[in-house]
């Protein structure tokens, strides 16, 4: 069967005449639908959702608005013009940028590519029953736009492999719809894509954390020498601002919801009164940043030093450092050595990781700021913050060692005792869910969450964001 | 980098758990990051070094001696998602060459040494591969029986040092592919030279695995397989169990003395001198009695020694470029053990022990540095102890009327080289390989076997290189000897290697002969380790750059 691949799919790269690619997506688009289907939003499928739809690469063409049925959507694959012509950084700066993968650089950047790849359909399998507990039909509509445009990432991403991997890139495209978020034999490749999202605050955190990782991670490939994963990217990092913007607000808006109802309980217990108690909240926080960390790969990174020194991954602004060889310096790093903390000097490309992972904590500190600014206003003396980076980390020098939140170091003893004040305990779990009822009517909210500022696309907070059928 | 003692005991491992079962045992790699050999690297990833192998090689070692009740061996990674990384890269950027070499050339020893455990002894590894396995990591799987994979959409096998460090896998990773596992040519080649590996469907359809496990059945599948190898009924005979006691060399200075062996260095004269002592009272000859006196018996204690003696002559004795051979003892006590080991050698715990002393003799004839038998008065080359001589590049025999050697049955098959035939066969070419005549000079050999062999009979029979009566001896001995310390020790390391292993080759002699000997050229080229090389800039911020000349 042939699929007029044209009409369905929205696209710049000149898919109608490009046979080869054509080949490869007529066998994977129905893979791809069967895989929504299948590991999608659960239930809502008939729905009519309120959603932005990527037609162009033009300022006016990246946000069209209409209500559309999920399946129907059109996952399509944008190039953003080229933002320069030459190699920005690493050992090829200032030669020419590749537009097809240079032979030597094949298996780095193929990595590169499935493990963003993999992220993408990983997290619509996190989030594929949360539809069931929305707290409104704003929230129930920013969910599925989230899925959508993960699903759109995914196809940005597989185009790369069908069009610039050959075989292999086939083999890993159908790869990315064999594997399955939190699968005992077929999990995702990393770690927080594995982790159960079974609540909105989960929810909330994760878009705030993880995906926020994704922005650094495709900030840093939007720099790459291989043009047309950087053109990708950088039209992916269009799309991600809305899921980062979903978060932040979202954690926002059950913050200053608890605020009220911390005040309102005599006692200040804001699970008395039906809310999430802020320290309960901290305690999410502390998980999901912690767990997002990771998502950056170890503080020295053999890796990373090769991804940049070939011109592969750039820093997040590459373009406003003001060197892009990046061999003379060094940085200090704190690491872990023989039971103590002590700081170490690294080259700086073998700190890629560390660097992108302090843009990414400094943007973090920023989002608690403006939570802690709504707690100010509310009249709470409780204040969120950050755990100290040695917290709960899988991988890296602190990896395992019981470091608490305030970055200090006790024993496996002291951990164990108080693993319950760190992280999300099952009663807390178990009590967040409880909360979890469906609000799907027009204008209505949820009582542990404030309604948001303001609505999506100019529309009002109770406008039909999802027409159920 | 190099080791005070290259002794140890499970009651000290530090990177390895042993889990014993009746039948069968896990053996799990949990490397400790933090207790490299030396401070310098971290032994991330399951990633080992010379003190990781050590207790590899000990513990292949006591499974033989002191469990023979074990018919199967899990071998698998003890962390999350990781079987082993291979050898510890920076480890290895940071030795020096000779270390390297010695490195590389022990843990193939020990590779070798659980392939003879499951040929000989019954032994059979299963290599439950969990996750990461890179490198000497998958090589550690392929010494092994048998290969799992889990199959969890990620983990691969790999051999990436080509593309990655610009060296070989060189613990038998290319030999073993082709050789062992038959995997075709042009594939092995695709695989060799690609960094991730080969996961899954295509890791089975080539033959770099055995089976896939998926990772939810993997421990349950790994077990049941594991029963079944322990259940196998095979007539290799075992046991009785006995311990290894520790050796502890008095060490003084370059002099290191056991209680049967003594090896002394002269850095400055570039030479050595290792004496075997034969038994010096009556030893075990009845079972039981072998049994009470465990490695203390002479022939296993002895050859443990001579075995670690050579470990120190190579890791602490670089600048040893001729090493002399003695032995000293009764000729007779020795005949009398070696008809012991002969009429026992059915016995699991006998069998062991001849097993050992093959295996110590090939360590013998890998060892680089000229060695010169020395047959004097005192001497007792006879059985197990002629075969020092055999495996000598030159044998000086004293004419004196009153020196011996002997030919035991056991020199006729008892201690094979690594390529599978005697040191004696060696011996008997005699410018003309007409295997007729060669079978018949063996035969004729055969006949005079327990005979003693004067100096003049012994040159006969080819045991002898120069013969020379007692008053020309030792300044004959004494101008070979320094003749022979000045020349270049990198060619008579490749002359050596090149002239000791006459006839067919074997897996290991092409392990030994090409691989490595490829690996050790490749280790002092620029493209590896010269400034700009792929080893010495694994991990660093720059790129490695190569002289693009092929040799």
């Amino acid at each position: 069967m042939t699929i007029d691949l044209e009409s369905k799919i929205p696209n710049n790269v000149d898919l109608a005449s490009d046979r080869k690619l054509q080949r490869a997506l007529e066998a994977w688009q129905p893979s791809f639908l069967s895989w929504w289907r299948e590991m999608g939003p659960d239930g809502f499928q008939d729905d009519e959702v309120y959603l932005r739809t990527a037609v162009s690469v033009s300022a006016d063409g990246w946000a069209h608005f209409a209500n559309v049925k999920m399946p129907d959507y059109r996952w399509g694959i944008f190039l953003a013009p080229p933002a320069r012509e030459t190699i920005g950084f690493g050992d090829h700066l200032g030669e020419p940028a590749w537009n097809e993968v240079p032979g030597d650089l094949r298996a780095a950047l193929r990595r590169i590519v499935v493990t963003q790849a993999d992220t993408e359909p990983a997290s619509v399998e996190q989030q594929r029953r949360l539809g069931h507990s929305a707290p409104s039909l704003y929230d129930l509509r920013n969910l599925f736009q989230v899925n959508v445009e993960e699903g759109r990432h995914l196809w940005a991403m597989v185009y790369l492999l069908h069009k610039h991997f050959g075989r292999d890139g086939r083999e890993e495209a159908e790869g990315l719809l064999a594997r399955r978020s939190g699968d005992a034999d077929r999990p995702r490749i990393l770690g927080a894509f594995n982790a159960r999202i079974d609540d909105w605050l989960s929810f909330f955190m994760f878009t705030m954390f993880t995906d926020r990782d994704g922005k650094y991670q495709l900030a840093a490939l939007s720099e790459s020498g291989f043009a047309p994963l950087a053109r990708t990217t950088r039209f992916m990092l269009t799309e991600e601002a809305h899921h980062l913007f979903v978060g932040e607000t979202g954690v926002d808006r059950i913050v200053r919801r608890s605020a009220e109802l911390t005040r309102l309980d005599p006692n200040g217990d804001a699970r008395a009164q039906g809310g999430i108690d802020l320290p309960t909240l901290q305690r999410y926080l502390n998980y999901w940043f912690s767990l997002s960390l990771d998502l950056f790969g170890g503080e020295v990174s053999t890796n990373a030093a090769d991804f940049f020194a070939s011109g592969l991954k750039g820093r997040y602004r590459e373009s406003e450092q003001a060197e892009h060889r990046a061999l003379e310096q060094v940085v200090r790093l704190e690491t872990f050595e023989n039971g103590r903390v002590a700081e170490r000097e690294v080259p700086l490309r073998n700190a890629m990781n560390e660097q992108l992972r302090d843009a990414y904590v400094e943007d973090c500190e920023r989002a608690v700021a403006r939570w802690n600014k709504t707690l100010t206003g509310s009249g709470v003396g409780f204040r969120l913050k950050l755990p100290s980076r040695r917290f709960h980390r899988a991988i890296g020098p602190f990896a395992h060692q019981p470091f608490d939140p305030d970055g200090r170091l006790g024993s496996p003893d002291d951990w164990a005792a108080h693993l319950d004040d760190f992280l999300p305990s099952e009663s807390d779990r178990s009590f967040v869910r409880a909360l979890q009822r469906p609000v799907h009517a027009r204008g209505q909210i949820a009582h542990w969450i404030s309604p948001p500022a303001k609505g999506i696309n100019g529309q009002p907070f109770d406008f039909e964001y999802v027409r159920r059928v | 980098m190099v080791p005070e003692s290259f002794e140890t005991h499970p009651s000290r491992y530090r990177h390895w758990r042993a889990t014993f079962d009746g039948a069968w045992c896990r053996l799990a790699l949990d490397a400790r990051e933090g207790e490299p050999l030396v401070p310098g690297y971290a032994l991330k990833l399951n990633s080992y070094d010379l003190g990781v192998d050590l207790e590899l090689a000990d513990f292949v070692q006591r499974l033989r001696f002191c469990h023979p009740e074990v018919k199967a061996v899990i071998v698998t990674g003890a962390k999350e998602r990781v079987f082993s990384a291979g050898a510890n890269i920076r480890m290895l950027a940071g030795s020096s060459h000779p270390f390297k070499v010695n490195f590389c050339k022990f843990t193939n020893e020990t590779r070798l040494a659980m392939e003879d455990a499951s040929r000989h002894s019954g032994v059979k590894f299963l290599a439950a591969v969990n996750g990461t396995c890179a490198g000497g990591g998958y090589e550690l799987a392929l010494a092994c029986d048998e290969i799992a994979l889990v199959d969890d959409g990620q983990s691969a096998v790999s051999l990436p040092e080509v593309p990655l460090l610009g060296v070989l896998p060189g613990t038998g990773g290319l030999t073993r592919v082709v050789d062992k596992r038959r995997v075709r040519r042009d594939r092995a080649d695709m695989f060799a030279t690609l960094v991730e590996g080969i996961k899954g469907k295509r890791a089975l359809e080539w033959g770099l695995v055995d089976r896939l496990v998926p990772k939810s059945r993997f421990e349950q599948a790994i077990f049941e397989r594991a029963q079944e190898l322990a259940a196998r009924t095979d007539e290799t005979p075992r046991g009785p169990a006995i311990e290894l006691e520790p050796l502890d060399p008095r060490i003084d200075g370059d002099r290191i003395a056991y209680s049967h062996v003594e090896l002394a260095m002269d850095r400055v004269r570039r030479r050595a001198d290792l004496v075997v002592s034969g038994p010096a009272g009556e030893e075990a000859a009845a079972l039981a009695d072998i049994v009470a006196a465990g490695s203390c018996w002479w022939p296993l204690r002895a050859f443990r020694e001579l075995d670690d003696a050579l470990l120190r002559l190579r890791f602490h004795g670089e600048e040893v470029n001729v090493v002399t051979l003695r032995t000293r003892g009764d000729i007779e006590k020795l005949l009398a053990v070696d008809r012991t080991l002969e009429e026992l050698r059915q016995v699991g715990l006998v069998r062991e022990v001849l097993l050992h002393i093959a295996r110590t003799l090939r360590r013998l004839d890998l060892t680089a540095r000229s060695f010169f038998a020395v047959v004097d008065r005192e001497s007792c080359f006879a059985g197990p102890l002629l075969e020092l001589a055999l495996a000598a590049d030159r044998t000086y025999m004293v004419d004196d009327g009153a020196t011996r050697m002997a030919l035991t049955p056991l020199n006729f098959g008892a201690f094979p080289m690594s390529h599978g035939l005697t040191r004696l066969a060696q011996r008997l070419a005699d410018g003309d390989g007409d295997p007729a005549r060669l079978a018949d000079r063996e035969d004729r050999l055969r006949a005079r076997r327990g005979e003693l062999l004067g100096a003049a009979a012994a040159d006969q029979a080819g045991l002898v290189t120069v013969r020379a009566d007692d008053i020309d001896f030792d300044d004959e001995l004494r101008v070979a000897v320094e003749e022979r310390a000045s020349l270049s020790p990198d060619a008579l390391t490749g002359m050596e290697a090149s002239l000791r292993f006459a006839g067919t080759e074997s897996l290991a002699t092409k392990i030994f002969g090409r691989l490595s000997a490829w690996q050790n050229w490749i280790f002092t080229r620029p493209n590896a380790t010269g400034p700009t090389g792929a080893l010495t800039r694994y991990g660093a911020p720059e790129q490695a750059q190569f002289d693009p000349r092929r040799t």
